[in-house]
């Protein structure tokens, strides 16, 4: 009996997980003036790809899709760089600053000038409307940094000495002797990394928004979703009414939805069993 | 969980290191260890500039800052923004929205992920449990905007949460949630459960691993059934972790942060919606009182690290106690 209810649950909280993404794709695949009658849920009735067609024939979106690959890739290589070259400097029992750099990284997961005071500091780099914003603020999180570190102290550290024995300096230590056994750890904060650059769409909006060049995917899907939205407060770009006439809002919604979401389910299934590992290793520490 | 992994790395680090540290001289260690300075400093430098700048920032909230002007020329004015922004009304229901939020997420972000742990321990088929497990944190990696459009439309007038209820018959005819004020914090949290369940189970199906096979064992011995073994095995086994995790949420009870609630929210329920964040933004910096909205942002924060190191106070009481 306990058996039955438990699994009737769990399959209850399964089914509410999956159904709104199977809905989304239905009604992305569904013909859009067919759509507004309502009534698709799993399967699309009148089935074309023409919302597809749509999306990937305007040229904002298609830059949108560029921007967002490129900050993805940037901000994750950067970030993995940064990461695991901080995690092993403060691995080091022997580095001397290694205390002052541990403290200094530490404070910043507690401290946090706040929204306006980065904005001025952006405004005053000279940042706001420029690629770089997406990828140089966020280069190192401390964070990352302690779980790459966690997982380097695990590492045992004759291998190390041994390489130093034969004659290698502490950049080749990193680049040769640590970074290749790290990599479970570094695949999970590059999953970690490219999963928040590419879902990020608040910095495109605050810094970035009157910059068609700039534009990311998710914020061109926050900007559709706004319009569409009751009580909207934002009007729409003459661009994407024009866009609007040819297939319903809603329609475009979806198909963007789709193709945003598409590449996480892509990728994560295979990075699952390292992040499970990483999310327990930041865990256990405590 | 970042700040738990923090504070022991820093205290090791420290003692590890002043016993190491030999007698060669300051600058001779540091050519000696230039590729492991090459490595950090560059990346210190960037943490001042980006995280350690702003904060000198929050002068501009005792002025009354003006972008054209020098730092020298701003016009300071003391506590007056403060004054102002203690005088508004429109900040204490900016407050009342992000403290309601925040707190029904905290409940809600402890008591589904472990209950969702404690009955996926219960099951004994390994698919299924597999299956559940990855679909589960599927909606963590997606973001608050396509979560946002999702929710919005399964709550929608033809959505399927309106159809369930029609159907079973709980409402006469669809309601329309999203321009409802009152379902506003409700939808917030429902969205951040939706989403984050799965994922915050994982440290708990973890800590449930590590629990002893023999406790359940004598348990059912002593002729305890499912809920019992659940209620005094399994909870009792996960207790430290629940305490160490709650006790660090404290800290970042204010800080929920605004994607979910600018992007769900609309002006029909804005009275509801508005968070501190949202607030400091429209303020601070899209009518330009840059002044005010760093004051905002300062008391945000400022509230914020009070509240951290209570919680802290209380993680090192609860420590002390566990140990003994």
């Amino acid at each position: 009996m306990f058996n039955f209810i438990n699994y009737f649950v769990l399959t209850v909280i399964v089914v509410a997980t999956v159904y709104p993404f199977l809905n989304v794709l239905a009604i992305s695949l569904n013909d859009s003036t067919d759509t507004v009658r309502g009534g698709i849920y799993l399967w699309p009735r009148q089935f074309t790809l023409k919302n597809y067609e749509t999306i990937f024939g305007y040229s904002t979106l298609i830059t949108g899709f560029k921007i967002s690959v490129l900050r993805t890739v940037i901000g994750t290589v950067l970030g993995l760089i940064s990461a695991s070259m901080l995690a092993y400097t403060l691995s080091r029992p022997d580095f001397r600053s290694r205390r002052f750099v541990s403290v200094f990284l530490a404070l910043t997961m507690y401290f946090s000038g706040g929204m306006v005071p980065v904005y001025i500091l952006m405004r005053d780099l000279h940042l706001i409307g420029t690629f770089a914003i997406y990828v140089l603020p966020g280069i190192v999180s401390a964070f990352n940094v302690f779980v790459i570190r966690s997982f380097i102290d695990g590492l045992p550290y004759a291998l190390q000495e041994s390489a130093k024995l034969d004659g290698a300096n502490d950049f080749q230590i990193y680049y040769k002797v640590v970074l290749p056994l790290c990599k479970p750890v570094l695949a999970t904060i590059a999953l970690f990394l490219a999963v928040g650059q590419w879902n990020s769409w608040f910095d495109t909006y605050l810094y970035n928004g009157n910059k068609p060049s700039l534009t990311t995917l998710q914020y061109e899907l926050m900007k559709i979703l706004d319009s569409t939205q009751q009580g909207s407060a934002m009007v729409n770009s003459n661009d994407l009414a024009k866009l609007m006439q040819q297939v319903s809002p809603e329609s475009i919604k979806m198909a963007i939805t789709i193709v945003v979401t598409v590449p996480i389910l892509v990728v994560y299934p295979f990075l699952q069993r390292f992040f499970v590992g990483g999310m327990t290793l930041g865990a256990v520490k405590a | 969980m970042d700040s738990q992994s923090a504070i022991p790395s820093a205290g090791r680090a420290n003692a590890t290191s002043a016993s190491t540290a030999g007698k060669r001289s300051f600058w001779t260690e540091i050519v000696r260890q230039k590729y492991l300075y090459l490595m950090s400093l560059p990346f210190v430098i960037w943490l001042f500039v980006f995280n350690y700048v702003p904060i000198w920032g929050w002068t501009m909230a005792f002025q009354n800052y003006k972008p054209a002007k020098s730092f020298i020329d701003q016009k300071w004015v003391g506590f007056d923004q403060f004054r102002t922004l203690f005088h508004d009304d429109q900040f204490y229901m900016v407050l009342r929205n992000t403290l309601a939020m925040s707190v029904m997420g905290l409940v809600a972000g402890f008591v589904f992920p472990i209950v969702f742990a404690v009955l996926l321990n219960e099951v004994k088929g390994v698919a299924f449990k597999r299956v559940a497990q990855t679909i589960s944190y599927l909606p963590h990696f997606v973001s608050w905007v396509v979560v946002a459009g999702i929710v919005t439309n399964m709550l929608s007038l033809g959505g399927v949460v309106n159809h369930i209820l029609v159907w079973l018959h709980i409402i006469d005819e669809p309601i329309q949630f999203m321009a409802k004020p009152h379902w506003f914090w409700g939808i917030v949290t429902g969205a951040d459960i939706w989403k984050e369940t799965g994922w915050n189970a994982i440290i708990y199906l973890a800590a449930i691993t590590g629990i002893d096979k023999e406790l359940y064992e004598a348990a059912r011995v002593d002729g305890a059934g499912r809920f019992r073994q659940m209620w005094n095995v399994t909870l009792p086994g996960i207790r430290s972790t629940i305490m160490v995790l709650f006790i660090m949420s404290i800290g970042h009870l204010l800080s929920i942060g605004y994607e979910k609630q600018m992007l769900l929210g609309n002006n029909l329920v804005s009275d509801y919606s508005q968070v501190l964040d949202l607030y400091a933004l429209n303020y601070g910096i899209k009518i330009a009182h840059f002044s005010y909205g760093t004051a905002i942002s300062m008391f945000n924060s400022v509230i914020s690290i009070i509240l951290l190191f209570t919680a802290n106070g209380l993680f090192k009481k609860f420590a002390k106690e566990s140990i003994m």
